[in-house]
This record gives C-alpha cells, structure tokens and sequence, in this order.
C-alpha cells in the first residue's frame, strides 16, 4: 500500500520522502506531512481504539484539538503516550503505534465493552459494580482500570533534557493565521519589538488549507512571503512550533517551543523549551475551531471536520475518502465539497441542515436541504450513511461542519466570560480580557477572511500607536470576503442510537440527558459527572455540542448555560517541560560548607538539612553501624577533644548605634547590657509568644554584634529581622547582613579543646581560662596571621569554642584543626553526635523549637523580660501559656536501661490508661546515650518542673511499647555546668 | 505578576516573598515597664486585634512583599485582589516613617 490517496502536491515536499512505521509496518510520506496526513495518504483510517468502549476510531481533525488519533510516539525511554497524530510532523524513522487495545487493531478483545455500553453510562462507577462490597477494590476498580485508557508510560525516566527561558516584547502575537501575520506584519515595519507564536511548524493558519487570494496571490503563497519578510526583522522574532499555553497577570505568557519533537533525534539538546514572555500588549489571533454535530455513530473513522477534510486536499494533498460526502448547516462547509470536486475527488451528495440554502449545487452532486445525516454505517469506518429521509449514501468519508467556534481560550484565562454571539453562534471573548489583550480574526467571531485580515492590521496600527512608535501608513493585504452564513443546528433528534459529543472521553448525548434527569444541572457539574470536555483534549470539539444537549434539556439559551472555567494549559505539556533543569542532583541548588570536600575525603555519610549538606557521621574501618561511629565520636569528644563542622547555623551581622537597643526587642532577654568581647544566649519569639528561634549573640564591639541562628531558620530569622526593622522601627540605626556564608565555623570542644586550640592560636592572643572564660569571644590571628573570630560556647556540654574563618579558609582550618589534634586523638564528629550531646545537656533544638511551645514550655519562662518592649512579650502574658499544669520540658529515661523508646511517644501516668484524656505529654527527641549507657529523651510533660522524680510510662500505641520511665532533670550530665567554665 | 520597585524597577514577582496585610506595620503599644493587671490585658487585647484579625477585602488590598531575591527591601504594594492590578509600590520604612509622625 503506497500513499493511494496522494492526490494532489499540496504544500508537501514530494522530493523529500520519509519512511516511517505504524504499528510495525513501514509506510512512506512526505517532508511537510503530519503522520496524520501521511496515514490518510496511505488510506489508513483506523488508528486507535476509544477510551471507554473501544471503538474503532480514525482521524477526525486536522490540528491540535483532535480527540481521536492519538498515538504512541516513538520507542523505549523516548516513547510518549497520547500524542496528537495531527500535530505530529514526520520525520524519517518515526514510529508510531496505537492505543488502548488487547489484541491487534482491527480485532480488540477489549471491543466487548461496546455491547456493554449499557451499563457504562455516565457516572457508572457509582452506580454498578456495587456489590458485592469486597470485589470493588480487588476486582472491578483492576478490571476497570486496566480496559479503560489511553497510551502508556514507558516507565522509564525521561532520557530528554528541557530547558526554560525568558523573553520581553512591546507585542506578543498568537498565532500565525492571516490576521496574526498582518498584525506581524503591521508591528514589525512600525519598529516594535514582537514575537509571533505559532503552534504549527509551518506559519499560515488556515491559509495553508484553504484556496483563498491575499494580494491577488494564493494564500499560501502570501502566507510564505510575509513570513520571508518577517524573517528579514531584527525587531520580531517568529515561533514556530510554539504553543501559547497560558496568559498570567501583568502581560505574562508561557510559551512551549518544540525544539527537536520534529526530528529523529534530539542529539542531546533540548527537546522542548518553556518561554515565559513579558510583554507589553498582546494579539490573540489563535483562530478557531470547528465543530461537528451529533447523530448516531458520528464516531467512526471516516466522520471527519469538514474543514480538516479540505485541509488534507489542499495542505497535504491527500484525498481523505473517494466518496466523500458533506454534511452540514454552515456555508462554509460547502467550501469543501468545491475544493474536493477541484482535486477531482467525487463528492455524491451534500446534506444541508438548513431549509433554504442560497448556494448551487455543483454539476453532478446531490443536495439535500433541509436534511439530516441520522446513522452511519461501517465496522473499521464508515461505509454508508442514512438521511433522515431514509436515503442510504454510499461514502466512505462524511465531511461534517457543525460551524467554528472561536479560540476564546486565553481570552479566559483570568477567568473572563466569553459571551454568547448569535451571529456566528458560537462563543466570543467577553467579560473582562487579560489586560492588554486585543482579539483578533476568527478567534474574536471575524469569520471572513478579508475582514480577519483587517481586524489584525487594525489591532496592531493602534498598538504601536499607543506604544508610541509611528503609526503605520499603509492598507492592509486585500482578500475576499467569502460567504460565511451559519445556522444554528446542533444535534439530530431523529437519531435513535449513540451519539457522539466527546469522542476522546467516550461521552454520548444520553450521558448529558442522564446527568439531567439526574439532577446534574450546572456545566461544571454535568462535567465532573459525565467526564465531557476532562479528556487531554479538554472538549475542545465537544464542549459546544454538549452545552447545547444540555439547553435543548433545560429549554435555556446557550448562553444560560455557560462554559466551564477555561484553564491553562492550552494543549498537553510534558511534565519534564514544567521541570526543565531541576531534576534529579539539579532538583534544586545544594549547598556545601567550605570544608564539604574534606569531610567526602574523610568517608562522611552526609544528610540534608534543609539545602544544606551536612556530614551526618564518619564511619571508621570495621564500624558495621552508624550507631558505632556515633557512639566513639560522643565518647573521645567527652573523654578528649572532637570537631564538627558549624559552618551552615545562620550567623547575622547586626551593626549601628541602636544595634543593642535593637536586639532586645528582638530577643525575648536583654542584649544592650551585654559587655564588649562577651556572648549571650538568646530566645527569640514570635509575636504571638511561641518560641521562634534561638542561638547565641556576640558582642564584637560597641556598636557591632555577630547574632547565630539555627541552620533551618537562618533565613526566615533574617527576614524577620528586615521586617522588624524596615516595618517597625525604621527610625532605628542599625544594618543587618547575613554573613552565614562568608565564614566556616567549626566547633572545638572537649577537656583538650583549649590545649588543641593554644597550638594554632598566635602566641599574642591568650585563650587561657582567666583572660578567655566561658562566653567570652574576641577576635584573633590563627596559623601565623590569618584573622578568625573565637567564641567559647558550647552545645556538647563541654568546655568548648566555635572558631570563626573567612570561608576561602575553612578547608585549611580542618586540615590544620585534625593535625594539630592528632596528639589528643582528635575525633571529627558529625550532625548526629552533635544531637546525641546535645540532649545528653538538655539542650532544646528543632524537635523542642517547633513552633508549638512557648518559653515557658522548654523552662525559660524567666527569660522573657517584662521590663523592655520585645517582639511577643505581650502575647506571651495570655493566661494559656502561662497555665500552672502547662507543659515543661524534662529529662526521660527508662527504669529498665535495657529498655528503648521512640520520640514522639505519649507519657502516660502508671495505672491510667493509655488514651486521649490520660496524656501527659510527649517525648519529643531521643538518643542512645554512649555516657550513660542508656537511652535518654527529652520531651514535655504536664507540671513537669513539680514532677521530677516521678515515674511516668512512655507509651507507643504504634509499635505498642509500654516503658517504665522516670521524669529526671533534662540535663542529663553536668547539670551544674563545671565543664563548661575550666 | 510584575511588581514595580520603587528603587529597582519593574521586578518579576517570584523574586519576592509574601507576608500580607500591611497593617502589620501598625504595632500597638505595649503595656510598660510598670504596668498594671488591667493595661496588661488591654495591651494583650490590642495584640490579638493586631496579630489575628485581619481584612479580607475583595479589592484593593495594601500588602507586605518582601524583595529577598533583591536588595531585600520591604514594599507595601496597593494590589487588587481580584484582577491583581497593582496601583502602587512604596517602601514599607518610608510608610512605617509616615504612620510614627
């Protein structure tokens, strides 16, 4: 079989041709064709099977709303389910095969659904398969699911890249029909800066499938010619391949380029860009789209659009049928039936819906007016049809034109109307367009061809008159205004069996009857309800016809019944479009600590915290459990010295003549009485006196302090503090930065910290316990010159010192800190000692911070200072947080030191039971502590601060635990803080 | 949406963050130093008013952005929340200046 229904040269390259394979089979075409136009050439009009009943379906348009041929596209990895044949452009290789079948093509075993069409009507799954209970889940949801649907997944991970980009213009243009190419046109000779989207690969719109004159010369020979015109603009940009897919506020569009879907391969660049567009104005010259009507078995290859069967001749120049005949209530329909008798294409008989019709039967065709097309006949495609008169038609193409409506889609987007025009009976732009928006052609209801062109000349001569550039001086491209009359016909009552409105989802006029005798009135309801219009296709041939089934049911007006809400996007886009770059290790940005290299040397398992990586443990030869290289970092931390890596905790630079005064309305304590070369503990809180954050401030100087927030926080702290400034108390002098990044911090603590720190301390800076005692911080020269900042705290416990340098040193500074610790036996330890020394010192993190508990609650109720204005001071005075049973946060540890517990476990009083009323509270961190040789958790407990000693059960109705445990001091050694102060 | 800064110019919105109703700026008194159990509680009331309730207007709305992808300057911006027309942009300091005098 080759190309048997080739008739006509068409604007395809007939030196060019291209194998390309359909369900296993090879079949040739041409550059310039769709696979849809080259299968119509090879006379294959079977391409899938439906959704729900698998019907034989074929071609039914001849752009990007078609809801029938849908195709698995190419193979393995690349293969894409779902895909327009219509939109797809050949290329040599390509490989397509069909949908949703069991079983060849021709004979789906699946086919049987069709007999049981009877119990699948709208909303079915709610009313049959209902019993018995137990089978909906195991039985007939799997059985549903697996005959209902469309291609499928390859399973595999996208082996394509995507890209986004950015683009600005005083015009963006949507399509490229005759009144998007004279708006183009008109714009671009007036000097401003436009881009023209076209989704088509060749610009044109309708004048590439229709034979009309511009400029005396055929359209598309126009359409080419602008289009080289364009081409020579510095100031326009033409896309081609690119689909408009949605207009955001503020002149904001996305747009989706094809880039490399038109070839074999994409050879490793991208397959598709996302633009998103900032413009200026914007032409919505997207066209419009026809519709067909509803009759019986109006679904069956071979039932196509009218104007997709003319755009096959004239476009592809492929014969859609060999008896083709019309069936319509429009003038413009008859346009085929001309273009086809041109082509020498035999068109029997023309059935027009209207009683009178001003037109002439062409010699040798059949009109029947005031007639209705009520069945059609065909297994694989339409072989016959039945007038309402009873006359039997042989034909094995039925060219139906049920009237255009216009594109209105992005003229909705910001929720706009579209109103009802019963000139062109369809729906037109209304209500309130996305600002900056100007309507143009066919898709504002401008059928004619001459009068598009105008209305896109026009548009654009305003334009860039109110933008300011020279208003353009000629007239616009000449063409004919072609008859256009249009009659309001929707569907054939005579017709007894199903009749189609959404041919993708499978949904029939008795569907929309039904969802009304059931209740079902409003069109977002008859939707969900039905699935109309919820198809990849979004309705875009079905929606009209289903609203005027419904107006028909409910005797209103079409325009009383409205349309759904229209919503981005426009046609499908891949997933992998929306994700561009950010996928897999570029999901999102990483960040490192200057010594991240360091610690992949030493072996670190890492985790993330927030975009932070940090070393989590160091495991050691041997060591088979993380829990082993945790507990030796704990231990020689304790019994020597240990380092860990601080870099990511937030630290602010905070700096001006009220820098005090500003952080004690920032912090709940008071920070303008802290001495100079000193560092204080501070609690910050939200205004609603929940504790925020917390961290140590420094004073650097008298006018300079160096605030550290928590590593989750650091951001939203900062924010916090602009707000509070800028907001608040503007008249204050002082100047925040963050500087988290421009310095590596590293914690040094243990009883031979000091001794480890004196070896790379400069002789000049004494750090002995009298001139450098705890919170103390100062800065100083290290290694022979190079400026840090040092700081004695501590988070372990122990006695301890963080050591601030500029971040281009902080890798050095680890490789100097675990040399000049090799006498003491140094241990590096990560993220997760760290947190088992710190609840082993009671300390509060995130588990205790998080945004539920007051400072009363983690037992630094004294803290909050009443005698200065803070952020959330007065809120923290309400009488619910200050509750004489409130929660406190207390130590934990099991009776049994054998036994284990969880964090997030419930604490239950002995002898109650363990439910809702009986809860005391919550375990709330836990560790494994290597000093104590059991488990310890922190957590909160009712009157907790009244209740050491007690005993308490720690309950997990999950795992159903049950422990023993005593309510203890949260700090769990030191409690005096000796260590701290040697 | 484009916000127009007013140092910065016409700025995309996602390099801001979005707080809300710029009454935030507008924090009550606090009770005092010396404060009595009664100017305690109308403080905490005045507080509550302050942090909860807010207007929801259907409308123009005077919101807090923040520029945190820029030079991390606070705006009031005038938006309407129903088309998202945004009338004005002033810096939040120079509005919290005007409300202090």
């Amino acid at each position: 079989m080759s190309q048997v229904n080739r008739i006509a040269k068409g604007l395809v390259d007939k030196n060019k041709p291209l194998t390309f394979e359909f369900n296993e089979q090879s079949y040739q075409g041409y550059e310039g064709d769709t696979l849809a136009s080259a299968l119509l050439a090879n006379g294959q009009r079977l391409i899938g099977r439906s959704f729900k009943y698998h019907r034989p379906r074929g071609i039914f348009s001849a752009g990007s709303e078609e809801p029938n041929a849908l195709v698995q596209l190419r193979k393995g990895a690349y293969s894409e389910p779902n895909t327009r044949a219509t939109s797809v452009e050949l290329f040599e290789g390509l490989a397509a095969c069909s949908q949703n079948h069991r079983g060849s093509l021709k004979h789906d075993l699946m086919a049987i659904n069709d007999y049981f069409a009877p119990f699948l009507t709208a909303g079915f799954y709610y009313k049959t398969f209902m019993w018995p209970k137990s089978f909906w889940e195991k039985f007939y949801e799997p059985m549903i699911r697996a005959s209902a649907g469309l291609g499928k997944l390859s399973g595999e991970p996208d082996p394509d890249c995507y890209d986004k980009g950015f683009l600005h213009c005083d015009v963006l243009i949507i399509g490229a029909g005759p009144a998007g190419l004279t708006a183009a046109l008109t714009a671009g000779r007036a000097g401003a800066r436009v881009i023209i989207a076209d989704e088509d690969f060749l610009p044109g719109g309708r004048l590439n499938s229709e034979t009309f004159e511009v400029d005396g010369m055929p359209g598309a020979k126009w359409a080419a010619q602008t289009v080289q015109e364009l081409s020579t603009m510095d100031n326009l940009s033409l896309m081609s391949r690119t689909t408009v897919q949605a207009a955001y506020d503020h002149g904001i569009y996305s747009l989706l380029e094809r880039k490399t879907d038109h070839l074999a391969s994409s050879s490793g660049k991208p397959r598709q860009i996302l633009w998103r567009v900032y413009s200026k104005r914007a032409i919505l010259s997207a066209g419009s789209t026809e519709r067909s009507m509803v009759f019986a078995n109006n679904d069956r290859p071979g039932v196509m659009l009218a104007g997709a069967v003319r755009a096959y001749a004239n476009r592809w120049g492929v014969a859609a049928g060999k008896q083709v005949v019309l069936f319509t209530n429009n003038d413009d329909g008859w346009q085929t039936a001309y273009d086809l008798l041109d082509k020498g294409i035999e068109v029997p008989a023309i059935i027009d819906s209207r009683p009178t019709v001003s037109l002439k039967a062409p010699e040798g065709v059949q009109l029947f007016s005031n007639e209705r097309v009520i069945d059609t006949r065909g297994r694989h495609g339409i072989q016959s049809i039945i007038l309402s008169n009873g006359t039997n038609i042989q034909a094995d193409c039925l060219a139906v034109s049920g009237g255009w409506s216009p594109n209105v889609h992005l003229s909705c987007h910001h929720r706009g109307h579209p109103q009802w025009d019963e000139r062109i009976h369809g729906f037109v732009p209304g209500g309130e367009l996305p600002p900056g928006m100007t309507v143009v052609g066919s898709a504002n209801g401008v059928f004619s061809l001459g009068a598009a062109i105008e209305s896109g000349f026009e548009a654009a001569k305003s334009i860039v008159g109110d933008l300011g550039f020279a208003k353009p001086r000629e007239t616009p491209p000449k063409a004919e205004d072609e008859p256009a009359e249009a009659a309001a016909f929707w569907y054939v009552k005579e017709s007894t069996g199903r009749a189609w409105l959404d041919l993708q989802n499978d949904v029939t006029s008795k569907d929309v009857v039904l969802a009304h005798q059931e209740g079902f009135r409003s069109v977002e309801h008859v939707k969900r309800y039905t699935t109309l219009g919820m198809a990849t296709d979004q309705g875009k041939t079905a929606n009209i016809l289903a609203m005027a089934v419904m107006a028909d049911c409910s005797n209103k007006s079409i325009q009383d019944v409205g349309t759904t809400i229209f919503r981005p996007p426009y046609t499908p886009v891949a997933i992998g479009a929306l994700a561009g770059r950010s996928r897999g290790e570029n999901f999102r940005p990483v960040r490192h600590t200057p010594s991240h290299k360091w610690a992949e040397q030493a072996g670190a398992v890492f985790v993330e915290t927030g975009a932070w990586l940090r070393a989590q443990w160091f495991p050691r030869t041997g060591e088979k459990h993380w829990r082993e290289s945790v507990d030796r970092e704990v231990l020689q931390t304790r019994a020597s010295v240990g380092i860990c890596d601080v870099t990511t905790l937030g630290k602010i630079d905070v700096q001006g003549r009220d820098a005090g005064k500003f952080l004690n309305r920032i912090y709940c304590n008071l920070f303008s009485t802290l001495k100079i070369g000193k560092v204080r503990y501070g609690l910050m809180l939200r205004e609603d006196g929940m504790a925020m954050d917390d961290g140590t401030t420094a004073r650097m100087a008298e006018n300079h302090f160096v605030m550290t927030t928590t590593t989750a926080n650091a951001v939203s702290v900062f924010r916090h503090m602009e707000f509070c400034h800028q907001c608040l108390w503007p008249e204050m002098d002082v100047c925040l930065i963050s500087a988290t990044e421009q310095f590596a911090q590293y914690s040094v603590a243990g009883p031979n910290a000091r001794k480890l720190l004196q070896k790379i301390v400069d002789p000049e800076f004494d750090i002995s316990n009298d001139a450098f005692p705890y919170m103390a911080c100062g800065e100083i020269n290290i290694c022979g010159g190079t400026p840090a900042r040092l700081f004695r705290i501590s988070f372990s416990g122990e006695l301890a010192y963080e050591i601030a340098v500029p971040a281009r040193y902080g890798h050095a500074l680890m490789e100097v800190l675990k040399q000049a610790g090799k006498e003491f036996e140094a241990v590096v330890y990560g993220t997760e000692a760290l947190g088992v020394m710190r609840i082993e010192k009671g300390h509060a993190a995130g588990n205790e911070l998080n945004g539920q508990t007051s400072a009363q609650n983690i037992g630094l109720g004294r803290m909050v200072s009443v005698k200065k204005e803070c952020i959330g001071n007065t809120l923290s005075h309400r009488s619910e947080l200050n509750k004489e049973d409130g929660l406190r946060l207390m130590g934990f540890k099991a009776v049994n030191a054998a036994d284990d517990f969880k964090a997030g476990a419930h604490l239950i009083n002995p002898g109650d039971a363990s439910n809702t009323e009986n809860d005391q509270g919550w375990i709330s961190s836990k560790a494994y502590s290597p000093s104590l040789g059991c488990v310890v958790g922190l957590g909160f407990i009712k009157r907790g601060h009244e209740r050491e000693g007690e005993a308490v059960r720690v309950v997990n109705l999950l795992d159903g635990t049950d422990i023993e445990a005593k309510i203890v001091s949260p700090h769990f050694i030191d409690p005096k803080g000796e260590r701290l102060r040697v | 949406m484009i916000i127009n800064h007013p140092l910065l110019g016409p700025r995309d919105s996602v390099e801001f963050i979005y707080l809300g109703d710029a009454e935030l700026i507008n924090r009550p008194n606090w009770q005092g130093k010396e404060a009595s159990d009664e100017a305690i509680d109308s403080a905490i009331g005045r507080f509550h008013n302050y942090l909860y309730l807010r207007d929801n207007p259907a409308g123009e709305h005077k919101e807090l952005w923040y520029h945190e992808q820029g030079d991390r300057s606070w705006l009031v911006v005038t938006r309407n929340t129903i088309n998202h027309e945004i009338v004005k942009v002033e810096l939040a300091k120079d509005v919290a200046g005007r409300s202090k005098t």
